[in-house]
């Protein structure tokens, strides 16, 4: 019998109640999760490297912080999904559509979730993506 | 201002004498700011009338009863239905009670009897544009709070949202048992839980202040208000927190020093500034607040050695429920509403309030009030 271990997600996000929650409910699905609150604390701890998934906010302490963030990660680890969470959508009407050819070439991420984001939605979400 | 008075009578002699008796005139009115002057349009009948009147040019009419081919009520009747923002005033020679009775019913608001001397004219137009302008006023302004008090309202709901939301994850953790079935588990959970359900009450709390403030609601108290006393009990009560992050407070009242106000009001202004001062300080920093007096006006300042604000910051921060998010924020709580009330407090006063700040240095707000009546 082989052990498995356990997948590691960083979650991003600069609402502390929002990443407890996300870390906890990720952490019950049996992930190992680190979290971080800007995309400056992220990206020192993207350095350090191992993460197979990411989940991030699309706007932290700058408008497009999420957004650059993601930029940055796919050019160091352009193997490791990341799922981008925004509330964008339900303060602007604005949809995200990365199936739309357009969306894929500016926004890099490998889906986009608008919140409040079920918590099944996520884990079936970051299961088909480490598959 | 201008107004655009329309003359319809099928005289021409009429027309042009009303026209040059009021094309000159300048007329001012108690409790309105601006001159007003007056454009004539001129109609020689009802067609002409309407036309003019579908083109938005008259504010106020001076309709002859008696136009050839169309009654005077009858215009009345159209401007009825077109939903005629003006004034009405009837010219007419055929004046009996009945005639008056249903234009009034009608909507015309005065009447001038034929023949009128054009001093009579000047007078029934003076009266009709200042019942026209004092009722637009009153319907703006009627305007203008429904469109603050529905923004308001969108404002609030937008921001109970998150912490509803926060909450509401929170118990579905527990109800999934997520993290276990022992309750030592969630002890995180139901911490947070509690401090977004005090945000929420503050915020409900400091709505409902600043609501009162804004409708006058508030039954002032008015006396007089010893500022050495009202100062100290502020400071003390303020003193733990100060203590809890070693922050140094130093308070500075002039001798003797008394205004007139309401002592509820005073004590929020104190409270606001020093909390303040103390949120947003760094550990071991020191506030200062000084209290004096010069030409009737009361002079506070309050001084922090905190993480200040960049100018943009500053520009933004009396908006309703601004709060300044950025790194160093991050873990303060507040409403966003304590520097709106505080505005509002202090225009009570007559007053004044600015700020000075250097970012990662230092924050002093001042505020002016007036003294008033004091031995």
């Amino acid at each position: 019998m082989s052990q498995t271990k356990a997948k590691r997600i960083i979650v991003v996000d600069d609402d502390a109640d929002y990443v407890l929650q996300t870390k906890m409910r990720l952490e019950g699905a049996g992930y190992e999760v680190t979290t971080a609150d800007s995309r400056a604390s992220a990206r020192e701890l993207v350095e350090i490297g191992g993460f197979d998934l990411a989940v991030i906010d699309l706007m932290m302490e700058e408008m497009d912080a999420g957004f650059m963030l993601a930029h940055e990660m796919k050019k160091k680890h352009p193997d490791m999904p990341i799922i981008m969470i925004t509330s964008v959508t339900a303060e602007t009407g604005i949809y995200f559509n990365t199936q739309d050819s357009g969306a894929n070439s500016w926004i890099k991420a490998d889906l986009v979730l608008a919140k409040p984001v079920r918590p099944e939605q996520l884990l079936e979400q970051i299961a088909r993506l480490l598959a | 201002m201008t107004v655009r008075v329309l003359v319809v009578d099928d005289e021409a002699g009429i027309r042009t004498a009303i026209k040059r008796a009021i094309e000159n005139v300048r007329e001012r009115f108690d409790g309105i700011d601006e001159e007003i002057i007056y454009e004539t349009v001129l109609a020689e009948d009802g067609d002409a009338c309407l036309k003019h009147l579908s083109d938005g040019l008259g504010d106020i009419v001076l309709l002859d009863y008696k136009l050839p081919g169309v009654d005077g009520l009858e215009i009345l009747r159209r401007l009825g239905q077109m939903k005629h923002d003006g004034v009405v005033v009837m010219m007419t020679a055929y004046a009996s009670l009945e005639t008056a009775i249903d234009a009034t019913k009608l909507g015309a608001y005065d009447f001038l009897a034929k023949p009128f001397t054009l001093d009579e004219m000047r007078y029934s137009l003076r009266k009709a544009t200042q019942h026209l302008v004092l009722r637009r006023q009153a319907e703006q302004l009627a305007a203008e709070k429904k469109q603050v008090r529905f923004q308001f309202i969108s404002v609030l709901a937008h921001e109970l949202k998150s912490p509803l939301g926060a909450v509401e994850g929170y118990l579905r953790i527990i109800k999934d048992q997520v993290a276990g079935d022992t309750i030592e588990a969630y002890s995180d959970v139901v911490d947070r839980s509690l401090v977004r359900l005090e945000g929420m009450r503050k915020l409900i709390f400091d709505l409902l202040e600043l609501t009162r403030l804004e409708s006058g609601q508030k039954e002032r108290d008015l006396r007089q208000i010893d500022l050495n006393e009202i100062v100290a009990y502020c400071a003390e009560s303020v003193q733990t927190q100060a203590a809890e992050r070693g922050i140094h407070l130093s308070v500075k009242v002039a001798d003797g020093l008394k205004m007139f106000g309401d002592r509820t009001e005073l004590e929020i202004i104190f409270n606001n500034l020093l909390t303040n001062a103390v949120k947003y300080n760094r550990d071991s920093g020191s506030v200062t607040l000084k209290v004096g007096a010069k030409a009737g006006k009361i002079s506070i300042t309050c001084a922090d050695t905190g993480i200040g604000m960049k100018p943009e910051e500053v520009d933004r921060l009396f908006g309703e429920f601004v709060r300044i998010k950025n790194e160093k924020t991050k873990h303060i709580t507040g409403s966003g509403l304590g520097l709106s009330i505080l505005k509002k407090i202090v225009s009570l006063y007559d007053g004044s309030i600015s700020v000075k700040s250097i970012p990662a240095e230092k924050t002093t707000f001042t505020v002016k009030l007036t003294q008033g009546d004091v031995p």
